[in-house]
């Protein structure tokens, strides 16, 4: 099959190889066969090829994947294959973006632990039947790949807007009952860059391959600030 | 480029219309029947308070929505930030304020 | 360029509403500009008026109430996903309800004039 792979920084073109197809082969299968045989100068990121790190997504045939658990079948147009680095972020070399501007806004979002306990306080309690804490179960398995950063469209037109990722991750926190930092965390989600920027048309949703819904938790959010936006008039 | 605060104004305002498009809707297929004329629709609205408060009401709230809606455009198609879309917010506000005053004024008052 | 990753139906409603937006805060400075001639020149918003039994101008007059009707029922469904947190079923149920009244008391109103 013809597979086309984008060779360069943010100028570049694409370049394409002939990889044998085989019967079960992953996208990053295909990129590693490319790197191994044809081209040892590819660049690309992965680790643990079992979907729990995060770190080999790309755009395949236009759309953002996680590539080790990705089915060539599944991917396949015309028996022809495009892979391209992530949208949104600055591409460090071939497949590799720089995540530096998606970390760094976890960090702005206030998508960071904040304790409320010292080592002489008991160990909080969590019942995993409260309506909160199932709130929070609903959004932890994210996996940091950045699927639904590359995928949201406010994020390609407003590059202060903190993105799905760093607002799941911040209702995660506004819901866990260990976490001291509610209303910081919802001050943060309110300037400019913040939660309120969002369209709701869900293409984080429909992307993230761990089927969580930013858009359900960025909602939850504006809902979260509205309310104690009304409470501290009151 | 929405904070907490613009975002309360554009649901707010939307929240305020949505009653008030039902009946401008309600209106408008009343009044298109058998054509519309100057006549019939200043017969209609011209010394009348109550359409003077339903139109301010739309235009006001209309003058809100419209500003922030395309401010959120003219960020994200056009790539305008800081003072310039804020007085582009300002502008387009007062732009359609006034209109809006002046037709309300037209077909309520003299 | 594909973009193969935008055909799905909440990105549809977004741009639905975006362009339906649009085109109404566009109209809205013209269709002021035409209500204060009734102030200024009666006998040319008249004129104006008179245009409105064309062919062409009643489909543009349906287009614009299709397009604030569009607006505003995705603008609630906007609203009522943000602010209710409510879950798929309820959400399907209320949509339904939404439609079918809209329905029943179109009919009826259509009927009545």
């Amino acid at each position: 099959m013809d597979v086309s792979v984008w060779r360069g920084t943010a100028e570049g073109a694409f370049q394409t190889f002939q990889v044998p197809a085989r019967d079960s082969q992953t996208i990053l299968d295909v990129v590693a066969w490319i790197q191994q045989n044809l081209d040892p100068t590819l660049s690309y990121r992965f680790a643990c090829r079992v979907g729990m790190c995060g770190s080999c997504a790309m755009t395949v045939n236009g759309q953002p994947r996680w590539t080790c658990r990705t089915h060539v079948k599944k991917a396949l147009k015309n028996n022809k294959i495009q892979i391209a680095p992530l949208r949104s972020l600055p591409v460090i070399k071939d497949l590799a973006v720089d995540m530096d501007p998606f970390f760094d806004k976890w960090v702005r979002a206030e998508g960071v632990f904040h304790p409320s306990k010292t080592r002489r306080d008991k160990v909080e309690a969590l019942a995993p039947q409260t309506a909160a804490r199932q709130t929070a179960d609903a959004g932890i398995e994210c996996i940091n790949c950045a699927v639904c950063y590359a995928a949201c469209d406010v994020v390609a037109a407003n590059p202060d807007y903190l993105g799905p990722a760093a607002l799941n991750r911040a209702w995660t926190l506004v819901n866990d009952a260990k976490d001291g930092g509610y209303d910081k965390i919802l001050e943060a989600v309110s300037d400019h860059g913040g939660c309120h920027n969002c369209h709701s048309m869900g293409n984080c949703a429909r992307f993230c391959p761990n089927e969580l819904s930013p858009m359900t938790s960025i909602a939850g959010l504006k809902r979260a600030t509205v309310k104690s936006f009304f409470k501290r008039k009151a | 480029m929405l904070d907490l605060r613009l975002y309360l104004l554009q649901r707010i305002s939307a929240l305020v219309m949505a009653p008030l498009v039902l009946g401008h809707i309600a209106v408008m297929i009343y009044a298109a029947q058998g054509g519309l004329s100057a006549a019939e629709i200043l017969g209609r609205t011209q010394g009348s308070l109550g359409w003077a408060l339903f139109y301010g009401l739309f235009v006001a709230a209309v003058s809100v929505h419209g500003a922030i809606g395309l401010r959120v455009i003219a960020h994200e198609t056009l790539g305008w930030r800081g003072r310039v879309l804020s007085g582009a917010t300002w502008l387009v506000f007062l732009f359609l304020l006034s209109l809006g005053a002046r037709a309300v004024w037209a077909v309520t008052v003299p | 360029m594909i973009r193969p990753h935008r055909s799905h139906p909440l990105w549809l409603a977004f741009i639905l509403h975006r362009v339906s937006g649009l085109i109404l805060a566009l109209f809205l400075p013209v269709h002021f500009w035409v209500l204060s001639l009734a102030l200024t020149d009666p006998a040319r918003l008249d004129g104006y008026l008179a245009w409105s039994d064309l062919t062409i101008v009643k489909l543009a007059e349906f287009g614009l109430v299709f397009l604030l009707a569009v607006h505003m029922f995705g603008g609630l469904r906007l609203l009522a996903l943000e602010l209710l947190p409510w879950t798929g079923r309820q959400k399907t149920l209320a949509a339904g309800a939404v439609g079918v009244s809209v329905l029943v008391s179109g009919g009826f109103f259509l009927q009545a004039i």
